[in-house]
């Protein structure tokens, strides 16, 4: 279902549901994956990875693996040149060179388990895995942390022994916080005096990981040039270029990033992990292509888990139902090195509603875990859940109508978020309504079968999305056919809702559009796939790559017809002046005699981007005997802009929902005391299957985002964050407990309603 | 991954003679769907891994008067599609058509299941309450144990060195029987039980009364535990609420689990409640038909 508010309609091709361009290679298999990657006289690498959490690495014996027959390379982080600490950013992350670094090959101190110790190149896969498992590791084994208590408390274990923390301003040496930061306004005190009701609770999380199904990936030549070609699995190969560079110490420019296809990121390809390694194998074995891929193990163990941590929450409201002031401590875990989704969650922690009074007080906490990336509106999920939580509670104690009272004190247009920043046109308060008319809300939950019980959960969530640099090209050819080059890699089928701005411009079907996505030395720079920033920023690329395609064909039709470029119209895909008029396609064989081929090329750099809003509805049953939770109905609505391709937009939706009820229900790092992640495979790490899921129902509302020519706005992140705590209000309403600490498991169920 | 070789025997001699040649280092290969997992994880070396499909009593499935014998490499899906089978041993069904997805069930074999000695293995409880006997080959002759000796802790059991397991076989039920298996996951499916019940049970032929009764446990203990004490509450009883509840908190005391990923002790505790409840419920519907 979509509802458009006040947005153009008449579109030939925006809104509509094209085959995707890149669909058939990839159910037939024959699209090329970053575990595909073949290329003549390919040797394999292989790691060896810390099993202890935390540890200081005494000696590292190689000789044994070097003096195997077929071995080419051992490498050691002592073979990386040393690099400075300088950030750059990396989609929704920042990469910190130095750290990084040690990241992906400790120094001297393993930070967690499944650090990357040393690495081989050899003939083939088996020599390499034998070769690794004869590098011989001293390890002093230190005490671990493996939460944000344990880390922050006093006389903790320090894990980066170089951090000097920023805790509001002051430089504090020795600590495992990395940084504290507050945003306020207005005065909380008073604020909260002037409340009928102030409600404060403490929330935990685990860590979750993205889970995509393909495992990290690179291969990579250092030729005797000194230029290096990568192919690996990414959602940003400028992104992988200026890692790896930064990460071996050459100009970014001597570094060529193949696109390859990419089995799921979720945020989690946004980081390196392998290409900077491969590439020195490469360079050690003479210049041989060196492949490395992960197993499931290690991308657990070792890349990109969302944070866990520890959230307090305070808010306060009127007898009346208007909320006073809120404050609250977002704890997150950063993992074994800083930088955790913290100052996105404080953006988004309080969003939703227009607050008299806030303070948010953010910490980045390291835990002997691995480092955190970012993962789907990375943050916002977490911050979503404690408050939304604590919303629910409010108004069941108050007696208020749960939409009601968030209609009441929605941010709308002019609202400021929490550090500031003033919200254009948005549309929460138009979720809401949709949300409050719809079957769902207005169907009654129904009765249980004996022994179970039902219950039905509302949440709402923001996600700011982002801007920045894309770039596309586009090459009319003679039959009318136009090759489009972007840089944007294609995680959720963004090929085709890019083209379907070029060809809404140029009047012709998104089919005769044909989009490539180039190496990084055959199309402008252009940002990582990640803050939901695709479908806008590149798209919005394609649209003036477009209009500029379409002056340049005025200039020479003008030629043509021996009149002036102002003179000519364009409309639907036809020219026109003074009563001739031809179609763009057909135009496109007559263009020799103008000067030859028509291209263009357009690059972006949107500043911001239009704001994403979801309500969500979830009803579910719980086992009371087993603790046992299926979700029933589910209904997702959300303010989409303009659903390009209403279908992907859907699917992104739906995805997402179906990632934060696995997060709600039973995803999480379980750790044992040594620090070790027990639940390390897709068997016992708890992602949902399909069995699992309901059919998610969606509802589109169309809010046109003002930055954009066609009103879109981002839709692949905000979908995952309210249904933390949606699901957890439903169980909440099926066993009147509440529950404080994700995933509310089964176990956890029938602790709480044990006795009863 | 270690270097192997793949040897593919034909008699179950031959299969016995390369197991006894390599001893430990040497294993049998079924579905393969815990041996390459466990192989590629390097939990153990191997030199030769032994493929026993292409031995044809390890491939049949036989049902007749004296009851159903499985061979020992018959993967899940031609036990659970067998008409046979799904009809006199619906509880052996309950067993096999869990195990893993599509994918695995059309490699994975009962007999590799319980011969890799899973606590949490779905396979082999519905074998114990059927009171399944493992005929088992080897370099000393043939010889036979009760399925529930046959584990003696995870990933252990009575098998001796070039040992083979050859099938499981299970007398025909008598009449007014019904047996059933289920597990609890907290998922749909593609999941290790958290705790799993099978129920065999005997009604007297009015149906109102136990006359006997069987009753195995999954995933709260070192191995698939067999509830003397509960399965026996139920001899001589009436059917009616009091007799189950009792058996099923006879079931949760013989449970002995551990806290880890999967469950807490105490939640792993109720669950056998729970489950042996239910299932001695199932169990007396299929009984009564
Ligand atoms: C994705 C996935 C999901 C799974 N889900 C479940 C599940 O839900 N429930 C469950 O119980 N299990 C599950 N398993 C585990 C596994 O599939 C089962 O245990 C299966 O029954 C093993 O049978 P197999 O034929 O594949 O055994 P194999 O892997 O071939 O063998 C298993 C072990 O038994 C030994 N062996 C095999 N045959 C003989 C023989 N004739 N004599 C002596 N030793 C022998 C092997 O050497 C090996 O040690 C799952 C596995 C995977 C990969």
């Amino acid at each position: 279902m979509v509802a458009t508010y006040d947005a153009k309609t008449d579109y030939k091709v925006v809104g509509t549901n094209p085959i995707r361009h890149d669909g058939l290679d990839k159910v037939t298999g024959r699209a090329i994956y970053g575990g595909d990657v073949t290329v003549p006289g390919l040797i394999w690498g292989d790691v060896i990875r810390s099993p202890h959490a935390h540890a200081r690495i005494k000696s590292i014996d190689t000789s044994a693996a070097e003096a195997m027959d077929g071995v080419y390379a051992v490498l050691t982080h002592a073979d990386f040149p040393v690099v400075d600490e300088r950030e750059i950013e990396a989609g929704e992350d920042i990469v910190n060179l130095k750290r990084d670094q040690s990241n992906i090959m400790a120094d001297d101190k393993v930070h967690y388990k499944g650090h990357v110790v040393a690495a081989v190149a050899a003939v083939d896969r088996n020599t390499a895995q034998e070769a690794a498992s004869k590098i011989r590791v001293e390890y002093e084994v230190l005490a671990n942390v493996s939460d944000v208590d344990a880390a922050m408390a006093e006389n903790a274990p320090i894990i980066l022994e170089s951090l000097v923390g920023d805790h509001l301003g002051e430089d504090v040496p020795n600590t495992n916080i990395a940084r504290i930061f507050r945003h306020e306004f207005g005065n909380l005190e008073q604020a909260f005096a002037k409340s009928d009701l102030v409600i404060e609770r403490t929330f935990s999380l685990s860590m979750v990981h993205q889970g995509y199904i393909e495992p990290h990936n690179a291969t990579v030549i250092w030729a005797e040039d000194g230029n290096i070609t990568v192919w690996s699995s990414t959602q940003g190969s400028f992104g992988v270029r200026a890692q790896t560079a930064g990460m071996i110490g050459v100009p970014e420019t001597r570094v060529k990033v193949n696109y390859v296809e990419i089995g799921g990121g979720f945020g989690g390809k946004t980081k390196v992990y392998l290409a900077p390694i491969a590439a020195l194998l490469s360079r050690k074995s003479g210049g041989r292509p060196v492949k490395l891929v992960m197993d499931r193990t290690s991308v657990f163990e070792a890349t990109g888990p969302a944070p866990g941590g520890k959230i307090r929450m305070k808010v306060g409201v009127t007898r009346e139902g208007k909320v006073t002031a809120a404050d609250t401590d977002l704890i997150f875990e950063s993992g074994g090195y800083p930088g955790s989704a913290v100052g996105a969650a404080a953006m988004c922690v309080f969003a939703c509603y227009n607050w008299p009074a806030s303070r948010i007080t953010g910490y980045d906490v390291l835990v002997n875990k691995p480092k955190s990336a970012a993962y789907r509106a990375p943050g916002s999920p977490q911050a979503s859940f404690a408050i939304e939580s604590v919303v629910d509670e409010i108004c069941e104690e108050m007696g208020f109508d749960k939409i009601q009272f968030r209609l009441d004190n929605a941010a709308h247009e002019g609202t400021r978020r929490g550090d500031g920043v003033q919200f254009p046109r948005v549309g929460l308060e138009e979720c809401l309504r949709a949300a409050r008319d719809s079957d769902h809300w207005n169907s009654p939950l129904g009765d249980a079968p004996a022994g179970k019980a039902r219950g039905r959960g509302i949440a709402t969530a923001y996600w700011m999305n982002g801007g920045g640099k894309s770039t596309c090209d586009l090459m009319l050819q003679d039959d009318g056919t136009v090759m489009m080059n972007e840089g944007s890699a294609d995680i959720g089928g963004t090929r085709v809702s890019i083209a379907m701005q070029a060809a809404e411009v140029l009047g012709i079907p998104a089919e005769d559009i044909r989009p490539s996505i180039p190496d990084t030395d055959s199309i402008g720079f252009t940002g990582v796939t990640g803050g939901s920033r695709t479908t806008y920023a590149t798209g919005l690329a394609a649209y003036t790559a477009a209009h500029l395609l379409v002056d340049e064909l005025k200039d020479r039709l003008a030629n043509l017809w021996e009149t002036e470029s102002g003179k000519i119209d364009f409309a639907d895909g036809v020219f026109s002046s003074d009563g001739q008029s031809i179609g763009i396609q057909e135009l496109a064989g007559k263009l020799d005699p103008t000067g030859g081929p028509v291209t263009s090329t357009a690059s972006v750099n949107p500043s911001s981007a239009g704001a994403a809003y979801a309500a969500h509805i979830c009803d579910l049953e719980v086992d009371l005997a087993t603790g046992k939770t299926d979700v029933i109905r589910y209904t997702a609505v959300q303010d989409v802009g303009k659903a390009v391709h209403p279908q992907y937009a859907e699917g992104q939706i739906q995805g997402g929902v179906v990632q934060g009820i696995g997060w709600a229900l039973n995803e999480e790092y379980f750790i044992t005391d040594d620090g070790a992640m027990a639940n390390r495979s897709f068997l016992d790490y708890r992602m949902p299957t399909s069995l699992d899921m309901p059919m998610i129902d969606t509802i589109m509302i169309e809010v046109p985002n003002p930055l954009h020519p066609y009103g879109v706005r981002g839709v692949g992140e905000v979908p995952i964050c309210p249904p933390l705590s949606a699901v957890v209000q439903a169980i909440h309403g099926a066993t009147g407990k509440r529950y404080y600490e994700l995933p509310v498991k089964p176990g956890r169920i029938l602790e709480a309603t044990n006795g009863d | 991954m270690h270097p192997f070789a793949y040897v593919a025997p034909v008699t179950v001699e031959e299969a016995v003679a390369v197991l006894d040649k390599h001893g430990d280092r040497a294993r049998p290969l079924a579905g393969g769907t815990d041996l390459l997992v466990k192989t590629r994880a390097n939990v153990w070396e191997l030199d030769a891994v032994v493929d026993i499909k292409n031995i044809p009593e390890l491939m049949t499935v036989t049902v007749g008067n004296d009851g159903l014998s499985i061979g020992a490499g018959v993967p899940c899906y031609q036990i659970y599609e067998n008409s046979e089978v799904a009809a006199g041993y619906p509880c052996i069904v309950d067993g096999t058509d869990i195990i893993g997805g599509i994918q695995i069930q059309s490699r994975a074999a009962l007999g590799g299941n319980l011969c890799n000695a899973a606590p949490s293995a779905d396979g082999v409880c519905p074998l114990i309450v059927h009171s399944a006997v493992a005929h088992i080959a080897g370099p000393g002759g043939n010889r036979e144990v009760a399925v529930e000796d046959f584990c003696t802790g995870p990933s252990q059991t009575v098998l001796k060195k070039g040992e083979l397991l050859v099938s499981m076989s299970m007398p025909k039920p008598p009449a007014n029987f019904g047996a059933a298996y289920t597990r609890f996951i907290p998922r749909n499916e593609m999941d290790i039980a958290v705790a799993g019940v099978a129920v065999s049970l005997v009604l007297d032929p009015s149906g109102q009364n136990f006359e006997s009764a069987r009753i195995a446990l999954a995933s709260v203990g070192p191995v698939p535990i067999l509830a003397t004490a509960a399965g026996d509450s139920l001899a001589g009883k009436p059917v009616n609420d009091e007799s189950i509840a009792a058996a099923a908190a006879l079931a949760r005391d013989a449970a002995s689990p551990i806290t880890d990923m999967r469950g807490t002790i105490e939640q792993r505790r109720q669950l056998i409640e729970v489950l042996t409840g239910r299932m001695i419920n199932k169990a007396i519907e299929r009984a009564r038909g």
